[in-house]
């Protein structure tokens, strides 16, 4: 098991180098540059100015020197905001994105199961039909509509939540972009659960179990559960990666402080730096989710384990 | 009286197409420690009937007739009360070992729940006990197997683990649902010494259900054969195999390959397939496949009858020889 997981993150290196070469040269390959404005800058000034950023120097020197500060995990310093380094920006910013994404995965994970248990317990009949027809509109609404949708009725009209803002993380702030995050992974994983579980619950070994006199609830719970979870937790890794990507347009949409925003605002002001930095960020973050995910696959099945 | 008897049961299922009768009118009993083996094809409805037993039957499955097990009736139990026969009164082994264990779970696990659950034994009273069952269906190294999961056992192992989980409440009843079918030839030999001497140890009455007719000649004391959801015949396994009378019978018997034959011309077989159960035609479901096909058979279904020497029998041809 543990030489499983070592293996398991010895690949995560070179997936992650490919990673920040390939978004390195993007990054640089896009036209413009940090520091082309509106206003031009004389010739000279301009000159010193990528001099003291090292922009001045072939593309292959400034990819090593880049790797070189990541190795001491120095992101190096933005290019847009003159006094801070991209390790403050981001350290301050993503503490945010982190509380909001794990709330979202957990609860996409914690209602999705739930729901589509009891879907598949109730296979066929009214309480089926209407969760997965809710689930159905949860797939289909992508997020940008759908959180535009949740301000309007519940901040706009009921007045019971605010419309946007982070305020330190108090909950009222966090309910509706968690929420509007989750929807469309609560919806898939109980899609996803309810479909595992009805097959497990019609397996050989489910009859085996019911014929050895165990009560239902125990057999769902000892018997049913595990394997049913199994294309689950296969989701689990592209949901991840969705809940972060898709954190980009919900923190925009509530104005919330995460590193979804200085993404954005990032890549429009061309800050090299930054944008390569929460890059690798995200790179790093789902090639050790999705790591987490296989040992996870292998605790659960006994035959990928050996 | 009987340990088991059953009277005029009967399995539908509604399907979209109507309603299917997989099993019709079935009748026998079972005395304690003996052996009733039910024959017939694929789709001649001998799981069903034991599916019917244990609440088994899939949700559009209903049953109806008369069971009686140890003087008590057994059908439309509800799920808590067919729990408290399942595994303590009647326990059952599947035809396919390799899917019948659960494979995410430890082998001792899934035997240690039957007796945590059923006798309210502590996690170490069970472990032992489980390993003592494990030794007597001639587990080697009982013990370490007990840590081990269901794909590190072979088809035999697996089967003699599902036996151990059946017989670990030492239940009055076993129904054994053609468990040598997915076993190779010299596998299946010993599971089937192993469930007689399992009989004669621990007195269990042993419903086989199969297609091979050589495993019931070997343990069987009753055969009921069955047909389209229907018996044929029904008596005791020395007059079903010497002197078989129902023509399908006959046809069954005839199919099984002889060593002491020096005829090497083609075995014979029963020509046609079985009955649509949706489409059963008028009169005996056997007709299109029977040699001794007479007008009668064509429009009424035969009745069935109990003989002289005390075999049951549904069959035109045979009442009026005998008339």
């Amino acid at each position: 098991m543990l030489k499983f997981v070592f293996k398991r993150l010895i690949e995560a290196i070179p997936t992650l180098l490919v990673l920040i070469l390939v978004s390195f040269v993007l990054m640089h390959a896009a036209p413009g540059s940090p520091f082309t404005g509106e206003r031009s800058l004389p010739p000279e000034i301009l000159a010193n100015i990528e001099a003291k950023y090292g922009l001045d120097q072939p593309l292959y020197v400034q990819f090593f020197h880049y790797l070189g500060g990541l190795l001491q995990g120095d992101l190096g310093p933005s290019f847009k905001y003159k006094d801070f380094s991209v390790n403050e920006l981001v350290g301050q910013s993503f503490p945010v994105s982190a509380e909001i994404g794990l709330w979202a995965f957990l609860t996409a994970v914690v209602l999705g199961v739930l729901f589509g248990v009891v879907a598949a317990l109730k296979q066929n009949t009214w309480v089926d039909y209407g969760v997965m027809s809710l689930a159905m509109t949860g797939v289909v609404i992508p997020s940008f509509v759908l959180a535009p949708l949740l301000v309007l009725i519940f901040a706009v009209h009921l007045r019971w939540l605010p419309a946007g803002g982070w305020n330190g993380g108090e909950w009222m702030y966090m309910l509706l972009p968690v929420l509007a995050m989750a929807a469309h992974y609560i919806s898939s994983i109980a899609r996803i659960m309810r479909g595992s579980m009805i097959e497990i619950m019609h397996s050989n070994f489910i009859r085996t179990a019911r014929a050895k006199g165990l009560p239902a609830g125990y057999i769902i719970w000892r018997h049913a559960l595990k394997p049913a979870l199994l294309p689950v937790i296969s989701y689990l890794g592209p949901a991840f990666v969705g809940i972060i990507t898709g954190s980009v347009v919900i923190e925009t949409i509530f104005g919330l402080p995460g590193i979804g925003q200085l993404f954005v605002n990032g890549s429009l002001n061309r800050d090299y730096s930054m944008v390569l930095g929460i890059t690798v960020l995200i790179g790093a973050l789902t090639i050790m989710f999705n790591a987490i995910v296989d040992i996870m696959y292998a605790y659960i099945d006994p035959k990928i384990r050996y | 009286m009987s340990l088991l008897s059953i009277k005029n049961l009967e399995v539908h299922f509604s399907t979209p197409d109507g309603t299917v009768t997989a099993v019709n009118k079935l009748n026998f009993s079972l005395e304690a420690g003996q052996t009733l083996g039910i024959v017939g094809e694929s789709g001649s409805g001998k799981s069903q009937t034991a599916f019917a037993l244990m609440g088994l039957l899939a949700k559009n499955g209903k049953v109806s007739g008369e069971a009686t097990f140890d003087g008590k009736s057994i059908v439309g139990l509800s799920e808590k009360e067919l729990n408290r026969i399942r595994s303590e009164k009647i326990a059952m082994i599947f035809q396919d070992p390799m899917t019948s264990l659960n494979p995410y779970m430890r082998v001792g696990e899934q035997l240690m729940e039957v007796l945590m659950l059923h006798k309210g034994m502590t996690k170490a009273d069970a472990f032992e006990e489980s390993v003592r069952m494990l030794d007597a269906v001639k587990m080697p190294e009982a013990r370490k197997r007990m840590k081990m999961f269901p794909h590190e056992f072979s088809g035999g192992m697996r089967q003699r683990v599902m036996i151990a989980m059946a017989l670990l409440c030492r239940p009055q009843l076993l129904i054994a649902d053609e468990p040598t079918t997915a076993l190779d030839v010299t596998v299946q030999a010993q599971i089937m010494t192993l469930l007689s001497e399992l009989q004669r140890d621990f007195n269990t009455a042993i419903i086989m259900i199969t297609h091979d007719l050589g495993v019931v000649a070997g343990i069987c004391d009753k055969v009921l054969v069955m047909y389209a959801g229907r018996t044929m015949e029904y008596g005791s396994a020395r007059d079903i195999f010497y002197r078989p009378s129902h023509p399908y019978t006959q046809g069954l018997l005839s199919a099984i390959p002889r060593l002491d034959s020096d005829d090497m011309a083609a075995l014979p077989t029963i020509p046609g397939n079985p009955p649509n159960l949706l489409k059963l035609p008028q009169g005996c479901p056997f007709q299109d496949r029977c040699q001794h096909v007479s007008d009668i058979c064509r429009y009424s279904e035969p009745e069935l009858i109990t003989t002289s020497d005390q075999r049951q029998r549904a069959c035109h041809w045979l009442a009026e020889e005998q008339a």
